[in-house]
């Protein structure tokens, strides 16, 4: 095990500090620290070290759809972000709905050594909402669920959704509520309003997600167990969060880096690129989000990584597939949109991407202090950087990626996972 | 003038303007012995048809072959596409063909706006209707018929629409042809007003360059033409209305309700028209509707439109236009 020494770093954006990593560990965090005995010195020359980022949302695709992703390239990706821990959500082929999928998963997880993946379970058996997936076996199982979700799909109907809620608290689960009611969304393929009208493409209301976050809040709520909701994206969805939490329920939420920044004005492009569930809203859609991650009532950041092949996205807006990836580009929309314009300090931004969501997924060892005895799971941001977006260089197997030549400040130079690089000077290990 | 024609909503006043005088000279072959005009000779034309609709293609072949094109008609059904080909890959195929211009109709919506801009081809594209978005050359025969009559044939020319008020009603929400014409006829300085149940209105119209009523009954005594929309049967099932009786009372158009139009308003529908639904037999088949016209006008205008983006760098009009109409 090797001893690495990170120079004049700030940690989660204080004052330069030095970071002493022995093996898997923190050694020691201080001024001045010796290189007396260490096996190599990374300059940070006043970069960001954070905590290694948890995604609690992210499309790997394996099994299934490998030409999407792999979990070998999608942990990649995770890496080259910035990300130590990715949780992989249940929507693959076959469905991970079963102790055997989930630890293929983890399996292919371990086996990658970029990034830990805890896999997502399903809430259902196949996503079809019917028959509860068997929740408790795959928390058993090696792969030790927590999080359900039939994400893609939301558990529409009631009883299940209760059901699903009450069931996981034998074992401390959470069920990861895709909030879109099924009739209110059909044929749906953007927000709905001005723009939707113009563009006669159909309308997604910001009400059937709200309906849905507000039934299962109080179903949480009836039933004593903690509700997680997925990508939020309205601002009334916002308001019922913030009111649920005053009440005492145990929710809690994620947004999207795209939902942070991105309006439903750029779908007059008809550019399949920002097709994506839910779908990019308005103005002051974003507005109202920005400051609900800002002042707690949204957790966390949380990617959602979608990855899809070109031929999925280069073609006519109604056959194009539903998504976008976000692994390596998340930090950075997340220092433009919450650093940059104040809402957030680093400080911040190491809690709804890093500690919180390992929090609400009960990732072992990650999110943790950036302090001497923890786990040496850990980021270097260089905050100065600006560039163009170039998608030729991600890691992950998909480019779908509305950033595509667009400036977005920072950039991931080095990511730890246990004290090994899987990033150094911006180059995968 | 533009490179392609996507949306009624991308043409500017003197656009559509010049585009219906245009339209004027080439209803003039239509009286001719042999109707048609050696502009386009040589140039090919495809028709890319992905969604049935028998009217408009036959209307843009008869515009092309006028204008002494070659044609190839391409419907979807039957074809690659239906072997999974997509749109891309189809248009460059016919590209590769050594097709000058595309004519394209596609169920979904903004399919010829990426066709244009998406680089998958160099030559101009003609929408002819994608899904609920625009059908721009309809609202330009539309525009041309109510110029016509509201105006008149040769005083209308170089002139708009302007102040003229024109009542749409029906099936607004999942309408291309109410869309198109909101916003051509706002360019040429009409007065619209769309009128429909509050279920078939869109969400976000309160953008529109238009009023939005409920009641028919009201806005008739004050309309110069009313244009009658298509309800698909099918949509009674989605509960967008509660009956076709119900629909038909309050929507449809009757001979009591015509009776109320000032005399010189004309009724219009862009067909296939339902009969005793949306429309009485007995307004379809008064003097002062427009059906037929409309058809007949949709081969000039669409020569209009073919001419002036792929004929020639001088308009075929002949006179001079008054500015400031």
């Amino acid at each position: 095990m090797s001893k690495i020494l990170i120079r004049g770093a700030k940690v989660l954006g204080g004052e330069p500090q030095d970071v002493l990593i022995d093996g898997a560990v923190i050694a020691e965090v201080g001024g001045g620290l010796s290189a007396e005995g260490v096996d190599e010195v990374v300059e940070a020359d006043g970069k960001i070290l954070l905590p290694g980022l948890v995604d609690l949302h992210t499309h790997l695709r394996e099994p299934g759809r490998e030409d999407s992703e792999t979990v070998l390239t999608g942990t990649r990706a995770a890496a080259s972000g910035g990300y130590t821990s990715v949780f992989a959500m249940a929507n693959t082929f076959p469905v991970a709905d079963t102790a055997g999928v989930v630890e293929q998963v983890y399996r292919l997880g371990k086996e990658s050594g970029y990034c830990d993946v805890q896999p997502i379970g399903a809430v259902t058996v196949g996503l079809e909402g019917q028959k509860l997936a068997e929740l408790g076996a795959m928390h058993e199982s090696a792969a030790g669920v927590t999080v359900f979700s039939d994400d893609g799909k939301c558990v529409h109907d009631a009883v299940i959704m209760r059901r699903a809620l009450e069931y996981v608290k034998a074992f401390g689960g959470v069920v990861a509520q895709h909030a879109q009611e099924p009739r209110l969304t059909e044929g749906a393929q953007m927000n709905e309003g001005t723009v939707s009208a113009e563009l006669g493409l159909g309308g997604w209301p910001a009400v059937a997600e709200e309906s849905i976050i507000a039934r299962d809040v109080l179903l949480a709520e009836h039933v004593g167990s903690r509700v997680h909701i997925c990508h939020l994206s309205t601002a009334g969805s916002v308001e019922i969060v913030r009111w649920a939490k005053s009440r005492g329920i145990d929710v809690t939420a994620e947004v999207t880096p795209h939902h942070l920044l991105l309006t439903d004005e750029l779908v007059r492009s008809y550019n399949p690129v920002y097709k994506v569930n839910p779908p990019l809203r308005t103005e002051k859609d974003v507005m109202a989000l920005r400051e609900a991650l800002a002042d707690g009532t949204i957790d966390i950041v949380a990617t959602d990584h979608a990855p899809h092949p070109h031929e999925d996205k280069d073609c006519e807006w109604a056959a194009a597939a539903m998504g976008m990836v976000g692994l390596e580009t998340a930090l950075s929309v997340v220092q433009q949109t919450m650093v940059e314009t104040g809402l957030l300090d680093w400080a911040g931004v190491a809690d709804r991407m890093s500690v919180k969501p390992a929090e609400i997924g009960r990732a072992q060892g990650h999110g943790r202090p950036v302090s001497a005895g923890e786990p040496a799971n850990l980021v270097l941001v260089d905050a100065d950087y600006r560039g163009a977006v170039d998608p030729a260089g991600f890691a992950s197997r998909s480019r779908n990626t509305p950033y595509e030549g667009r400036e977005l400040p920072g950039r991931v130079t080095h990511t730890w996972l246990r004290g090994k690089a899987t990033l150094a000077d911006g180059k995968l290990a | 003038m533009m490179r392609h024609l996507i949306s009624a909503a991308d043409l500017t006043r003197d656009d559509a303007v010049l585009i219906l005088d245009t339209a004027e000279e080439m209803a003039r072959v239509a009286d001719r012995p042999i109707k048609k005009l050696p502009a386009l000779r040589g140039r090919t034309i495809c028709n890319l048809f992905f969604e049935d609709s028998t009217r408009t293609r036959i209307s843009f072949e008869a515009a092309e072959k006028r204008l002494s094109a070659d044609v190839i008609n391409f419907a979807a059904k039957g074809s690659s596409v239906s072997k999974g080909e997509s749109l891309k890959d189809t248009a460059q195929t016919l590209e590769a063909m050594g097709v000058d211009a595309v004519v394209i109709r596609h169920g979904a919506s903004g399919a010829p706006y990426r066709l244009a801009t998406s680089g998958w081809i160099d030559a101009p594209v003609i929408n002819a209707g994608d899904g609920t978005h625009q059908h721009p050359t309809q609202a330009l025969l539309d525009a041309f018929t109510m110029r016509r009559r509201l105006v008149g044939r040769d005083a209308g020319i170089g002139k708009g629409l302007d102040g003229k008020r024109v009542t749409i009603v029906g099936d607004v929400l999942h309408s291309r042809v109410a869309r198109s014409n909101v916003d051509l006829l706002h360019t040429l300085g009409a007065e619209v007003t769309l009128v429909a149940p509050p279920t078939l209105v869109p969400v976000g119209v309160e953008s529109w360059p238009c009023e939005v009523s409920y009641d028919l009954d009201s806005t008739l005594t004050k309309s110069d033409a009313v244009m009658m929309l298509r309800v698909q049967r099918e949509r009674m099932n989605a509960a967008f209305f509660p009956t076709e009786r119900e629909y038909s009372r309050r929507y449809g158009l009757d001979g009591d309700r015509m009776a109320k139009m000032p005399d010189h308003a004309i009724v219009m529908h862009p067909g296939p028209m339902v009969r005793g639904m949306e429309i009485t037999a007995e307004v379809a088949d008064s003097e002062r509707c427009t059906v037929i016209e409309q058809v007949a006008n949709g081969v000039h205008t669409r020569m209009a439109v073919l001419y002036l983006l792929l004929g020639g760098n001088e308009p075929a009009v002949t006179h001079t236009r008054t500015e400031g109409n």
